[in-house]
Formats: C-alpha cells, structure tokens, sequence
C-alpha cells in the first residue's frame, strides 16, 4: 500500500464520531470610523501613515520621506520611481531596492492588515528585500475586521496573498522589539483614492 | 532509550540564577500581554469555542478533507507527497532536491521538521540548511534545539547570543547590543535567500477548499524563502487540515493574541500555486498523528495551534526553561504529546505540572491540557512506569490515605516526629519536595485532636 493510501486508512479508522462544521458570524462592532480604527491599529504594529500630497507629485513625497534612496521600485501607475519591473528576470535583482511602492487591495480595520498579491507586486519579492515599503491604499476600501476579509473568497483565489501589517519584526533576542528583521525596515501607507480608470495598465518605465 | 529525567534537567536551569529570572519575568510578560489583548474582544470566549468546533470537525472528518486539500493543491499545480513517519519526510525533502540539484535551503521556523530531526539528515547529505529565523538561526548555531515553539531562543540572554554569534558569524565578542546582534543576522542572512537553490516553510493552517498553505510570521523570512528560489518545499502535518478559507480568520484572529499579546503577526502569507515558472511541493506528514486520532481521551491534543499560550503560562516551564523537557514539544502541550512518540521515554513529562489548569483556560482552541497531564500519570502508574521513589511513596501514601485509622496514627507521629527528626534524616534524596523548601513548622495538636476538644460535642 502507498503510503498516501496507508495513512488515509488509518486516519478513516481512528476518526472519532463526526463533529458539526459551525457557521462563523462576523462579529460586528458599531463604533468608530473604520479608517480611523486602521491608522490605530498599523501604528501600532510599527507602521506609519503619511498624508498624500496636495499638489499630486507623489515621486517628490517619497522622495522627501526617504532623502537617501538611490533606488525606488513602484509597481503601481501613480508613482514612476526609477527601477522598472518590466525587465526584471530574476527576483534577487531587486536587492538593492531601497524603497518599493505597491497599491494594496484592501485593508483591515481590526488589525491595520493590508492585502497584497503577485498581481499588485508584479514582483513578489519587491515587498520583501526593499528596505522601505510605501503602500497605496483607498480609505473606501476598508473592511472592519479579519472575518470580513476572509468571507469574500474570490480574493484567495491568487497564486500568492499576504496580509502585511507594519514592517518585518523580531523580539527573539530578550524580546527587544526590532523593526527589520529580514524583510522591509518600515512600512509606510498613504492613503489615496486610485485615478480614474485609465487604457493603460502598465506602470511607466523610468 | 533513555529516560528523560525532566527534574534533573531543570536543575541545571535552575542554578543559572540570572537565567532564569530573566526566562520567568519575560514569560509572563507574554502571558499578561495575551490577557490585555484578549480582554479587548468581546467575543473572545465565542471565538475560542468556534476555533475548537472547527478543528473537532475537521479532525473528525480528517480522511476526506486531507483528500479535498490534495485534489485542489494538485490542480494548484503544486506536487503532493505523503509521508507516514519522520524518516519518510526526510527522504522525500532530500529527493526532490537532489533531483534537482539543490544544494542550499532556506527554512522559515518549523515545529514538524525539528520534530523529524531533518537538518542534521539533510547535512550529512551535502546540502546546506539555513535557519532564517533569528531565534531558530540562533538555536542552529549553538546547535541546541528550540527551547520554546513560538520564540526558540527565549532562555538566552543577550550576551549567550553575542559569545554564540562572535564564534560562528563574526561579530564583535563584546558587543552584546540587541539591535547590532539582530542586525548582523539580517546581513550575514541576506545572501542566502538570494542565492538558495530551495526554499522551505511548514504551515499553521492547510485549506481544504482551496488548497492554500497558511503560514504565520513576524520576520519576512517565510515570504523571502517562498518568493526567491525556484523551488518551494512545504512540510504539513495532517492535523492543521481546515475546511474553508473563512475559518482562517477565527484562527488568524486568535494566534498572534495568544502568543505574543499582539493583534496578528506582521505577515499572514497564503501560498497557493506556484509562481510562473517555478514548482512547489506539499508534503503531507502522520508520524503518529493518524495513532493519536484514535486515542479517545487524548486526541483533542491534535487541535493545537502551537501558539505556545500554555507554555507562556505554566509555572514549571517557566522556571525549568524547555530544554530540560528532552523532546521538541516542551511545556503543557508537549506533556501530552511526548508520551505518545514514547512513553517510557517521556514517562517523566506529565509530573512536571502543578495540574492548575491554566494551560487549559488559556488554550485558544480549548483543549483540556491539564486533564489530559492527569490520564497519562494514571496511564504511567498503570504501566509502572513510574520512577522507583515515586511509585513507593504513592503505594505507601494509598495504603495511608485509604485506611482512617493508619491516617490518623500516622498524622499524630508525623507531628511529633516532625518536631524532633534531625535535619540530616529529614532532608534526604527521598524527599524531593524538601530539596528547595523548608517544612513548616508542625501545630501543637492535629485538626482531629483540635475537633475532638472544641466541637464535638455540640
């Protein structure tokens, strides 16, 4: 017998008495703006909030935020950076990114979580070996906690989802919270309203 | 096999004084900080009820969801082995890699591959494993197992870390600065993830419905060895099959509270397919889990989530460290698992519990921890596989506490000797309890003499 077959029947043999599958409520809480509960939530988990510009020029602000970056990587149209993604081949070619720029599906009030997948970061490693993370999200597109999130299942249906809620952290040493463990140093999140719906779909090259 | 003598062990814990004041003090700092954020959900009792009758329904129907899961991970396009002990793991992790050509590996923290003890089996074949994790890259470096399944290295301190690094990455002997030691670790890491040949992770949740393989990290360690390599290796233990996506949630919501005291881990990573291009391997892990499905009173253990909230909370963990526990799984829930991987080597395990039930109370999935400690003390009394003082003082107390008259006769010269035995006869190797206590002082009378003058006559 394979295997597979082997532990299957084992596992048929010893299943105890069937137990029921319970429905999950989505435990809804009436106060607060979601939006404001979700800027609470990500500075709390060690991430920062920055307002969008007046004037539009999103390049200037990350460049104001972050005066020393050689290197910025946007996978989203608002933002034009100086790396492409259009030609990386190989993930590890995005180490010297020192600051990566996303828009997220979603957010989570709850937890201050934001959604991300291969389709948003073109490049699934841009959100992990950039030193810096700026992340675009629309305050619409809110939802009030985790139970909310998983309920809308044609979300999972992506190769590869995450929900990211501040910057990479360790407190395995005496438990001294650290902010840049392996992945990003810090996550920044803008809140924005993406521009109208445009034909072009690729972020431009710069 | 050797006998874990889990009091011995914890003796030499015990006597680093600085250690293991450090070790209680930072525990229960976890613990607390598991209370401040529980107590801010209403519906935190509710969700521990849910989590548990979600897990109870899929341990009881186990069989067609491990199927469900495969059938969709195939059509995922990833590859879906099956391994029925640690042995099988192993050998299929080393086989497809070989076949492949890989000879480094980067890991994300796994319980179930320390528990198959696959470094070592992967080294001594040429391949190179790296542990990501800080406090795992930690505990591989000093090459010590993990004393703690949420934080491995929780029973250093900073300056074993520093004499650990200074011999084996470099770093400066003196400098014992968290932020420079973990630093050094992201630098001394980076390398690696960008030039592995495999990446690997284990799971916290498997979904049924879609296929999808839920892992839960802080680090970003998990999604750089996913998103890096060509090859992804997921190593699964059975019993973390759930059915639907929407069940994650309850769980999500419940792990990084229990664990850490914070609302959800920095990263909640859900790898379903492969990226384009590469392959990923699911492999589907019993040893012994499939047993421990049939044992009626202990099968519960398998709803364990391994958020470490038992562990956290336990007095005796927190005062003998981990390791002194000689077995992957230490604390409350490893008490009640050990046993069943080898009961006469883990015999020692559930003794190590006050039996105050707050492993149990503190359980995000509700599994009666301290019950299950108290069956297998009967279960290792029945198979005499007590210790020789043990289980002589126990006869002996039976026979005492069943018989009122040898009680009471017993109980009146315990009390006059107690006042007059010298120390040396007192304090000897068959009394363990007097080993760090001092015995109070004996009352006048005992209760029965004390009733008999003052009451009994109304």
């Amino acid at each position: 017998m394979s295997s597979r077959d082997d532990i299957l029947a084992r596992v048929r043999k010893n299943q105890p008495p069937p137990q029921p599958l319970p429905t999950i409520p989505t435990f809804d809480i009436a106060t607060g703006s979601a939006l404001e509960t979700f800027k609470a939530a990500l500075l709390r988990m060690g991430g920062k909030v920055a307002d969008a510009p007046a004037d539009g020029d999103l390049d200037a602000l990350i460049r104001k935020l972050f005066p020393d970056a050689k290197v910025v990587c946007s996978a989203t149209p608002e933002i034009a950076g100086n790396r492409s993604l259009d030609q990386v081949r190989e993930p590890s070619e995005l180490s010297d990114v020192d600051v990566g720029v996303v828009r997220a599906v979603f957010g989570v009030a709850e937890t201050g979580s934001l959604w991300l997948t291969e389709k948003e970061f073109k490049v699934n490693a841009l959100g992990f070996l950039a030193q810096h993370l700026v992340v675009l999200l629309d305050p619409a597109q809110i939802v009030g906690n985790l139970h909310h999130a998983y309920r809308e299942r044609a979300r999972f249906d992506a190769r590869y989802g995450v929900f990211m809620t501040g910057p990479s952290a360790t407190a395995d040493i005496e438990g001294v919270l650290i902010h840049g463990a392996q992945g990003i140093r810090s996550l920044t999140v803008i809140l924005l309203a993406p521009r109208k719906r445009s034909t072009r779909s690729r972020a431009p090259s710069g | 096999m050797k006998r874990i003598d889990h009091a011995e062990a914890s003796s030499r814990f015990i006597k680093a004084k600085d250690h293991i004041d450090f070790h209680d003090k930072r525990l229960w700092d976890l613990r607390k900080k598991r209370d401040r954020v529980s107590e801010q959900l209403p519906e935190w009792e509710e969700l521990r009820s849910l989590a548990s009758a979600i897990k109870e329904h899929a341990l009881t129907h186990l069989g067609d969801y491990l199927e469900e899961f495969e059938r969709n991970a195939i059509r995922n396009g990833a590859k879906v082995h099956w391994a029925k002990d640690a042995a099988e793991h192993n050998q299929i992790v080393f086989d497809i890699m070989s076949a492949r050509n890989a000879r480094t590996l980067v890991k994300a923290k796994s319980m179930l591959t320390d528990e198959c003890d696959m470094r070592p089996f992967l080294e001594n074949r040429g391949i190179d494993v790296m542990e990501t994790d800080l406090g795992e890259r930690i505990q591989q470096l000093d090459d010590e197992p993990p004393s703690h399944i949420v934080v491995p290295a929780v029973h250093k301190l900073r300056t074993d870390v520093a004499r650990v690094f200074a011999q084996t990455i470099g770093t400066d002997p003196k400098n014992s600065d968290v932020h420079y030691l973990a630093e050094s670790q992201r630098q001394h890491t980076r390398p690696y993830f960008l030039k592995a040949d495999a990446g690997m992770t284990g799971a916290n949740f498997a979904v049924a419905e879609t296929g999808t393989v839920v892992v839960c990290t802080n680090e970003g360690n998990a999604d750089l060895s996913v998103n890096l390599p060509k090859l992804y290796i997921a190593s699964i233990g059975i019993e973390k099959i759930i059915p639907r996506v929407e069940d994650v949630g309850v769980f999500v919501r419940m792990l990084s509270r229990s664990a850490l005291g914070s609302p959800i881990t920095q990263l909640t990573s859900h790898f379903r397919a492969p990226r384009e291009g590469t392959e990923m391997h699911i492999v589907l892990v019993d040893n012994g889990r499939s047993e421990r499905l049939g044992m009626a009173d202990f099968w519960y253990s398998l709803k364990c989530i391994r958020c470490g909230a038992c562990m956290n909370t336990c007095p005796v963990y927190r005062r003998s460290g981990g390791l002194s526990y000689g077995a992957t799984y230490s604390g409350p829930i490893g008490v009640i698992i050990d046993p069943t991987f080898n009961l006469r080597k883990y015999s020692s395990l559930p003794f190590a519990s006050t039996l105050n039930g707050s492993c149990t109370s503190v359980c995000p999935v509700r599994i009666n921890i301290h019950e299950q400690i108290y069956k297998w003390r009967q279960i290792i009394a029945e198979r005499h596989q007590l210790p020789f003082v043990k289980q002589e003082a126990m006869r002996v107390a039976g026979k005492i506490l069943g018989s009122p008259k040898l009680y009471r006769a017993a109980v009146e010269t315990a009390g006059a000797s107690l006042e007059h035995l010298p120390r040396f006869m007192m304090y000897t190797r068959l009394n363990a309890w007097g080993r760090q206590r001092e015995v109070p002082a004996a009352p006048q009378s005992t209760f029965r003499q004390w009733y008999l003058k003052n009451r009994s006559k109304r």
